[in-house]
């Protein structure tokens, strides 16, 4: 069962792959697969700004323009911001708490799976067809009004994609609480630790409802109900308050563990710990709070009345204090610390005034007198694209280049990170600024063309500009990620030579049951506490025992393919002719659940990796 | 060296002036040239919120500088591991708080100003209003105003008085949709279950009978979001009476005049009156008013909500809707038609009037 086993064939690690409940190789996967989306949806932005570039484009249809915007939105999202942060939350977080594995590994593939499955479920619609035509808010007039499978598509894969998250939620959760490693408090927990903390309870709360409204919209299209029907008695609005009670905490879900990242890095290349560390966790778990009670500022001009309206933008500008104390601290950080610019450090330098542009932006549409005016226009997607890439995206290629060696033991090169750095930075200010103005020019948003002479045209092709800036960012962080992996020189723990947390005192990647004996944590920032002593690693909380593991399984990977199978009966089923559709539909479900009944019955106990081996690996881990 | 700071000054603030006069749009269009109470109000509160966002942004670059600039690393030395400060970290929380309650007193009274449709629930006895009112129906890529004290109809052309308020009624016939007319002022939605209220204020002096105002649709509804516009047409409150008198008299479709003009009419007769109107009346039910109301189409100032208006256009968009339209309710409702079909309903539609002479 040794992982650390010399070259195997492809075959084999595909294999690996397919059954592993190992945090780190799940890590791997979602990086994968959220890097495979993040480019798909990419593309999608690159052929909405090439529509846009010039007055009366036809390079895209309307209706094709339509699907590009939603599946744009749906993409980055869903299957590519998403799974890049569980891919960092998976990476790092166990060993951040100094625990061998999440609590559920079993449960860890399962919900990589289905978020797999749910996303090629959604992405497959660009070739059985129509894709999904409605934004990715989707909203419920629109939608329901819709001819084809294209909402179908989203509404089912959205609903498997989901069920992956929450999974990987509660875990998360369960792991934090339980399996932190001896003295390891919840105020010595790193900071990407309490935001993945924070993060796993908004997913507790906030999937439920996106749940809910996407089984009523299912049924509502597929199966004659008429939940969002008003002239069957239904309501739209409903959908608006469903969609939003999760979106909005999705976007504190996406910005906190970026908030996180950021927090290691300014602290690891200031050579100083985070400055005012509970107010950062008291201002993170204000925002994930209050992230639950401004949904409606997405629907000041639905008409909810001036009483709702003003309750929810004093509720909304509210956020800015919690923010503004996190921007401060992190300034704070770095005061009087001794800087070090790695391509991370640029990133989470130029978060700043990035994320802070995006910050102000909001507090002015949280003016809900004001948003009358910004809402659905340009200068909405300029706002959030400035948190979303500012803050996420920022972190997202922040952490690739911090973790990297934890995660595949060797170093991203500086010279070609800090060439992305610059190309995409330059790019995003160049593609989002003047689309605020755009916006309080009159041009509204999901628009897939507009007239000559409304003086568009020059700040549309700024605009598109910037984007192939950004593109070109990624090709070069492509060709790094190549060059690396194919030179695959080793890296040592502590890469960074500066790192503070628990999973730079293991070794880079960390083996395969992360620690031989459980380290004793003696307070915050663990690994820098013992090199300021100077030990050479932690001071073990156990003496060298067996360790018990988890075996493989294929299960997680079949219960997901159930729900695949099972989502193409219940889109076709209601097909003039249609005489499979019910048939498939049942067949999926009882896939689904007969895998969960055997993984139920059979007993599983794992296996025991006995003291000798370890002994062994430790000789060999010197040469490291 | 004084002087050549007051220079530099300046020049600043011309190239300051210059910018922000290029950043500000379209006088028709654009949010940053207000035309009326409404927009002013949010505007003015836009200015607001920006200067006291460049101050946040200020104090956050002055320390974001220092920093960059001071604590570069220099040697090896590790630096104080500075816990915290409780008296920095209360001062960046209290003067946060302070500056959103200073921006929640003028939001929250603003919003109740822009909400308050009092004047238009007061009925008189006939169930009239003494305000000017219009029902909005937002349909998929068209506008409908119907003016319900008026009791008339009219499509794509909205016509209102300047300097006083006018009141809106806004619903959907299909699926939501959002009206907006930027230099007027904020949108509010469509909805299809229900009807929102509220109100818009047009200066007479920047209401410009050259360039109309010009209203858009801001929710997304379908392939042709993007092109459903419609024009807003200001006019002094004796200029909308005269033209809502003139509406008022046309109780029966206008009689083409000329020989072309009259074969137009047959044929509209056989094959658009199904979902046209050519009379303003508000007496048909909404669900039974499925296409614009044609009633004053010669007078108007665009074709298909977007496309100026001129014969050229008017053919095109006849003969092939789906092309400058995707996803119309018209594509297909009528057989194909041949040029003289086309020169024939050009005639009879341009010459619907009912301004001017």
């Amino acid at each position: 069962m040794s992982t650390n086993a010399q070259k195997r064939g492809f075959g084999a690690t595909l294999w690996d792959y397919l059954t592993t409940v190992d945090h780190k190789k799940i890590a791997h996967l979602y990086l994968i697969a959220g890097g495979l989306f993040f480019l798909i949806g990419g593309l999608e932005a690159l052929f909405i700004r090439i529509q846009l570039l010039k007055p009366n484009n036809d390079f895209v249809s309307a209706g094709l323009f339509n699907e590009l915007l939603t599946m744009h939105g749906t993409t980055m999202i869903f299957l590519a911001a998403m799974p890049l942060v569980f891919a960092f939350m998976n990476a790092v977080m166990p060993l951040q708490i100094g625990a061998r594995d999440v609590a559920f590994p079993f449960l860890n593939s399962l919900g990589f799976w289905l978020f797999l499955f749910g996303g090629l479920f959604l992405n497959l619609s660009w070739f059985l067809d129509a894709a999904p035509n409605a934004g990715w808010t989707s909203y419920a007039s629109l939608s329901i009004a819709q001819t084809g499978h294209g909402i179908d598509f989203y509404a089912l894969g959205l609903q498997i994609a989901g069920l992956g998250t929450l999974i990987g939620g509660i875990n998360f959760l369960v792991t934090i609480i339980n399996m932190r490693a001896p003295g390891m408090t919840y105020m010595r927990m790193p900071m990407f630790t309490w935001t993945t903390f924070v993060v796993s309870a908004l997913i507790l709360f906030a999937f439920p409802p996106l749940t809910v409204g996407l089984f009523l919209m299912t049924f509502d299209r597929m199966f004659g109900a008429n939940f969002f029907d008003a002239a069957m008695g239904g309501n739209t609005i409903i959908w608006e308050h469903f969609f939003w009670i999760f979106g909005h905490p999705e976007v504190y879900i996406l910005i906190l563990p970026a908030f996180g990242i950021f927090s290691e890095i300014f602290a690891i290349f200031s050579r100083k710990r985070l400055f005012g560390y509970s107010s950062m966790v008291f201002a993170t778990v204000l925002i994930g709070f209050l992230g639950f009670m401004v949904w409606a500022h997405h629907m000041f001009t639905t008409g909810l009345g001036p009483i709702a309206n003003s309750i929810f933008a004093v509720a909304t500008m509210a956020i800015a204090v919690p923010t503004g104390i996190k921007i401060f601290n992190w300034l704070f950080t770095m005061w009087g610390g001794s800087i070090r610019f790695t391509t991370p450090m640029l990133w989470a330098v130029a978060f700043i005034p990035s994320f802070l542009m995006g910050g102000v932006t909001g507090v002015m549409l949280g003016s809900a007198a004001q948003d009358y005016q910004y809402h659905d226009t340009y200068f909405v997607v300029a706002h959030f694209h400035y948190v979303i890439v500012g803050g996420v995206v920022f972190a997202l290629f922040a952490g690739a280049h911090l973790y990297w060696p934890k995660m595949f033991g060797t170093m991203l090169n500086e010279v070609l990170g800090k060439i992305t750095f610059v190309l995409f930075f330059v790019g995003f200010h160049m593609t989002f600024f003047i689309q605020h103005f755009l916006g309080l020019w009159g041009m509204p948003r999901r628009v897939f063309t507009y007239l000559p002479g409304q003086g568009f045209e020059t700040s549309n092709v700024v605009s598109s500009i910037g984007a192939f800036l950004m593109a070109a960012g990624v090709i070069v962080l492509l060709i790094n990620v190549i060059i690396t992996s194919v030179k695959n020189e080793k890296v040592g723990n502590d890469p960074w030579g500066d790192g503070r947390t628990l999973e730079w005192a293991l070794s880079s990647p960390p083996p395969y049951y992360n620690f031989k004996q459980l380290p004793l944590v003696r307070g915050l920032d663990a690994y820098w506490i013992e090199k300021m002593e100077g030990k050479k690693g932690m001071t073990p909380a156990e003496p060298l025992g067996d360790i018990h593991m988890p075996n493989n399984s294929f299960i997680p990977f079949l219960i997901s393919l159930g729900l695949f199978i099972a989502a193409f009966g219940a889109m076709y089923h209601g097909d003039e002719g249609n005489t499979w559709g019910i048939p498939v539909l049942i067949f999926g479900l009882l896939f689904t659940i007969g895998s969960m009944f055997v993984r139920s019955i059979k007993d599983d106990h794992g296996y025991h990796i006995p003291k000798e081996e370890l002994i062994d690996d430790n000789d060999k881990g010197v040469k490291a | 060296m004084k002087r050549l700071a007051k220079w530099r000054l300046v020049s600043l603030f011309a190239i300051l002036t210059l910018v922000l006069s290029a950043c500000s749009g379209q006088p028709y269009l654009s949010a940053l040239q207000p035309a009326g109470e409404v927009a002013k109000k949010q505007y003015d509160l836009m200015v607001f919120s920006t200067i006291m966002m460049i101050a946040v942004m200020a104090v956050v670059a002055v320390i974001f500088i220092i920093v960059l600039v001071k604590f570069r690393r220099k040697d090896d030395k590790i630096p104080n591991q500075v816990e915290g400060n409780h008296a920095m970290e209360i001062i960046w929380t209290v003067i946060p708080i302070l500056l959103v309650l200073v921006l929640a007193v003028p939001t929250v009274s603003a919003v109740f100003n822009f909400a308050d449709v009092d004047a238009m629930e007061k009925k008189n006895e006939d169930g009239s209003s003494d305000a000017l009112v219009v029902n909005v129906r937002a349909n998929l890529y068209w506008w409908e105003f119907e003016y319900p004290n008026e009791k008339i109809v009219t499509g794509q052309e909205l016509i209102v008085p300047t300097d006083e308020k006018v009141y809106f009624n806004l619903i959907a016939s299909d699926v939501k949709h959002s009206f907006w007319i930027p230099a007027a002022g904020g949108k509010m939605d469509n909805n299809t279950e229900n009807v929102n209220k509220f109100w818009l204020e047009f200066d007479s002096e920047k209401a410009d009978p050259d360039k109309l105002f010009q209203g858009r649709c801001a929710e997304l509804c379908g392939p042709s979001h993007a092109l459903m516009d419609f024009k807003v047409k200001a006019l002094p409150r004796a200029e909308f009476d005269q033209w809502v008198t003139n509406m008022q008299n046309i109780k029966e479709p206008q009689e083409a005049t000329t020989d072309l003009a009259q074969q137009g009419q047959e044929i509209f007769n056989q094959s658009c009156i199904g979902c046209h109107a050519v009379t303003p009346s508000n007496g048909t039910p909404a669900d039974a008013r499925m296409a614009p109301n044609l009633t004053n189409f010669g007078d108007r100032n665009i074709i298909a909500g977007y496309l100026e208006h001129n014969e050229e256009n008017l053919k095109n968009w006849l003969s092939d809707p789906e092309t400058y339209k995707p996803g119309n309710k018209m594509t297909g409702t009528y057989g194909e038609l041949t040029p003289e079909q086309l020169d024939a309903l050009t005639a009879y539609l341009m010459g619907l009037k009912v301004q001017g002479e």
